[in-house]
């Protein structure tokens, strides 16, 4: 049996469980407790919890990620939520200073079992500080994994295998898909950490993309599928470790790859994937693997800034009738 | 109501002289509101309302826009607070710099900005002060040495810090204020900043307006010293609480702590007592407070308060009032009108004021 679930509740059923598990696992952040998350994740898990392990923090997010980041080193599995991951950018010392970098510099004598999660990427008109993803900052970093979800059944598997997770998780949610609903599968489940998911299957062109931009994927893949063109649509779901051979598989089947990715061009997550498939399918491919981002700029605040600025189905399809040489 | 007398004792009471071992004195409080009686004239008086009244009026239409979905985004409004803006105004110079977070509207407007073009960026057009970039949390202006306001909760400390370091560097007597909530105040940023400002003697006037709420959690929640001024002692910068709800007793303090200021002595710390009657954000209910408590605070209006002074001790007429208040309406409704029937940003301008290079080359495929 399966219920529908939106994306919210998932993810507040992943940490109820786990925290019910393991008495060692809690929640901490800014208005995580009283006002049940500003974005209603941790609704009602004071109240089952008690204040000892759902606790309020003051916006001190450099300070509460070092405490999880200490607790975590001394036998605690910390969940740190981060009211969005634009604020998480004050704590990136404690993130990638340290959480990153502690069995490392401790030749393994200490781990850092600690789940940083909160949204990333844009959510409306929210300007520029308020608009920003964090997979490829935080994709860049060794000794960190980075997890980015929107499908409610791989967000309760995912986070619950984060959170006992041996090292540090970067989870990261979206505040625009916290209302969108999937089906959960019932009972006890964990999803693995580093496996991409076929959403779709086709036989045209590979569309690969993550978080909330596998909307945008799927819409472009129904409306290529009018046009008669069959795409293959991945949801990368972990973005560190990449699990290129589930592209490169789909890639050597349809010999071309389309990267939707929210975060900014350069150095991020697209240009890897690009770098991993010319790599291991090079003579597979029949046209350079293209990607749709977000603009090379900062968000501004108007509706004109952000449709500009943001991937959707129009360029998407334009990306795909590229790589396809058919004309748009 | 009782509540209320507590409040106003609580706000009142620590209005006093600059010190950082700060305490409430009853002789203190007499004697500062039996002298300020006769220190300021009528067009103080007429100001700090006019002020007072525009901002109430340009929030009240703010959210009615924010209602049909004119407005979009992160907005917060300053309703509660004006009086903060109206004393600073009075006491700052034009040429002074301010720097503030995201609750900025009322700042803004009282630094000279026009409605007009605060309303138009809170639409998102193209004749906003800042072409429609900023929305709600980001109104800048170099014209009015407005450095604007701010996302990212505390940032501002150490960036107001640095405009008062620029103007010590430059050997100008001009000062910076930076402004930030009772939440923002928790931030490690503040630490390092008043630090070196103190170290430094950087002529910066640090406002922490506290409004009792950081969205849902209370001052209390936040920490053991619920004083705010008395942060400023472990750092040995001259620090006092003032009642946010009266822009006389903010003058005053405002002017005091300047006067240290442009001697040259290095910072100073305020913690003007406030409240905000709408909650942190248009989407918060603010269900955290009680009525009794958002109800008290609504008998000392500011707003209504310094109304009343006027009329009562004859300062100026009702009619003056009346005429003031139609002036201020009108100037509202050109400002919505304005902001309705401009263009919208073009969207190649997603691609300006990333970079001062004009030609920078983005990556575009
Ligand atoms: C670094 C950072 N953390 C969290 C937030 C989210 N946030 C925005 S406003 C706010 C509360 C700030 O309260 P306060 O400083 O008291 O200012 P007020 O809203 O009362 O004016 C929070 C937590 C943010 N914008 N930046
Ligand atoms: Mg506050």
């Amino acid at each position: 049996m399966a219920r529908i679930l939106k994306l919210r509740d998932a993810l507040k059923e992943a940490m109820i469980e786990e925290m019910r598990r393991d008495a060692s696992v809690f929640l901490m952040g800014e208005e995580v407790a009283q006002y049940d998350g500003a974005y209603k994740v941790s609704k009602g898990m004071l109240e089952e919890f008690g204040p000892m392990r759902v606790i309020d923090t003051p916006i001190a997010e450099l300070g509460f990620a070092g405490i999880g980041v200490g607790a975590a080193m001394n036998g605690l599995r910390p969940i740190v939520e981060f009211m969005t991951w634009n604020f998480a950018v004050l704590a990136f010392d404690q993130i990638v200073n340290n959480a990153a970098k502690t069995l490392s510099q401790s030749a393994g004598q200490f781990n850092c079992p600690i789940v940083f999660r909160g949204p990333s990427g844009s959510a409306g008109q929210l300007a520029q500080q308020h608009s920003q993803t964090f997979e490829s900052w935080l994709g860049n970093c060794p000794g960190l994994k980075v997890v980015s979800i929107v499908d409610p059944a791989d967000a309760k598997g995912l986070l619950k295998s984060a959170i006992r997770d041996n090292d540090p998780v970067c989870f990261m949610e979206s505040e625009i898909a916290y209302a969108w609903e999937g089906e959960v599968p019932d009972g006890e489940y964990t999803t693995p950490i580093g496996v991409a998911a076929v959403r779709r299957e086709g036989t045209d062109v590979t569309i690969v993309s993550y978080n909330k931009m596998m909307r945008v994927a799927l819409q472009a893949a129904d409306d290529l599928a009018k046009e008669g063109i069959s795409a293959e649509v991945i949801d990368l779901r972990t973005i560190r470790p990449l699990d290129y051979h589930t592209l490169v598989k789909s890639v050597k089947k349809t010999n071309r790859m389309v990267v939707v990715d929210e975060s900014w061009p350069m150095f991020g997550v697209s240009s890897e994937i690009a770098y991993e498939i010319q790599k291991y399918a090079f003579d597979y491919l029949d046209a350079p693997v293209l990607r749709v981002n977000s603009a090379d700029t900062s968000l501004g605040y108007s509706s004109v800034y952000v449709n500009e600025y943001l991937p959707n189905p129009e360029k998407v399809v334009k990306a795909v009738k590229s790589v396809m040489y058919v004309k748009a | 109501m009782d509540l209320t007398t507590d409040i106003l004792d609580s706000i009142v009471t620590t209005n006093a002289g600059p010190s950082s071992e700060q305490q409430s004195s009853d002789s203190k409080k007499s004697k500062s509101k039996a002298k300020s009686k006769e220190k300021f004239d009528k067009a103080m008086y007429l100001n700090w309302f006019e002020t007072m009244f525009r901002i109430r009026k340009f929030e009240e239409k703010t959210l009615e826009a924010y209602g049909n979905q004119k407005i979009r985004g992160f907005c917060h409004v300053y309703i509660g607070q004006e009086a903060i803006a109206a004393g600073m105004l009075s006491a700052l110079r034009t040429d002074d710099a301010v720097v503030t977070a995201y609750r900025q509207h009322g700042i803004a407007l009282s630094r000279g900005m026009s409605s007009k073009e605060c309303m138009a960026e809170l639409y998102g057009k193209a004749t906003g002060c800042v072409k429609g970039k900023g929305g709600s949390m980001h109104f800048f202006s170099a014209e009015h040495r407005f450095f604007g306001g701010n996302g990212i909760v505390g940032a501002q400390i150490p960036i107001g810090t640095g405009i008062a370091f620029a103007e010590k560097y430059r050997g100008t007597d001009k000062l910076c204020v930076t402004m930030f909530g009772d939440g923002a105040a928790r931030q490690g940023a503040l630490y390092e900043a008043y630090n070196m400002a103190m170290t430094w003697k950087l002529p910066v006037l640090y406002i922490v307006e506290n409004n009792g709420y950081a969205m849902g959690t209370s001052v209390e929640r936040t920490s053991n010293v619920v004083d705010m001024y008395k942060i400023g002692s472990s750092f040995d910068m001259p620090s006092e609480a003032v009642n946010g709800m009266d822009p006389q007793s903010v003058h005053e303090a405002i002017a005091r702590a300047a006067e240290h200021i442009r001697a040259g002595k290095g910072p100073y710390f305020l913690e003007i007592k406030t409240y905000r009657y709408k909650g942190h954000s248009v989407s918060d209910p603010g269900n955290y407070r009680s009525k009794e408590e958002v109800k008290a605070y609504m008998e000392i209006d500011p707003v209504k308060v310094i109304e009343k002074r006027i009329i009562e001790q004859k300062i100026a007429s009702e009619t003056e009032i009346e005429e003031l208040k139609d002036k201020i309406k009108l100037e509202m409704d050109e400002a919505v009108a304005f902001a309705e029937s401009s263009p919208l940003p073009d969207a190649s301008w997603l691609y300006t004021d990333n970079y001062v290079q004009e030609d920078y080359p983005y990556m575009k495929d």
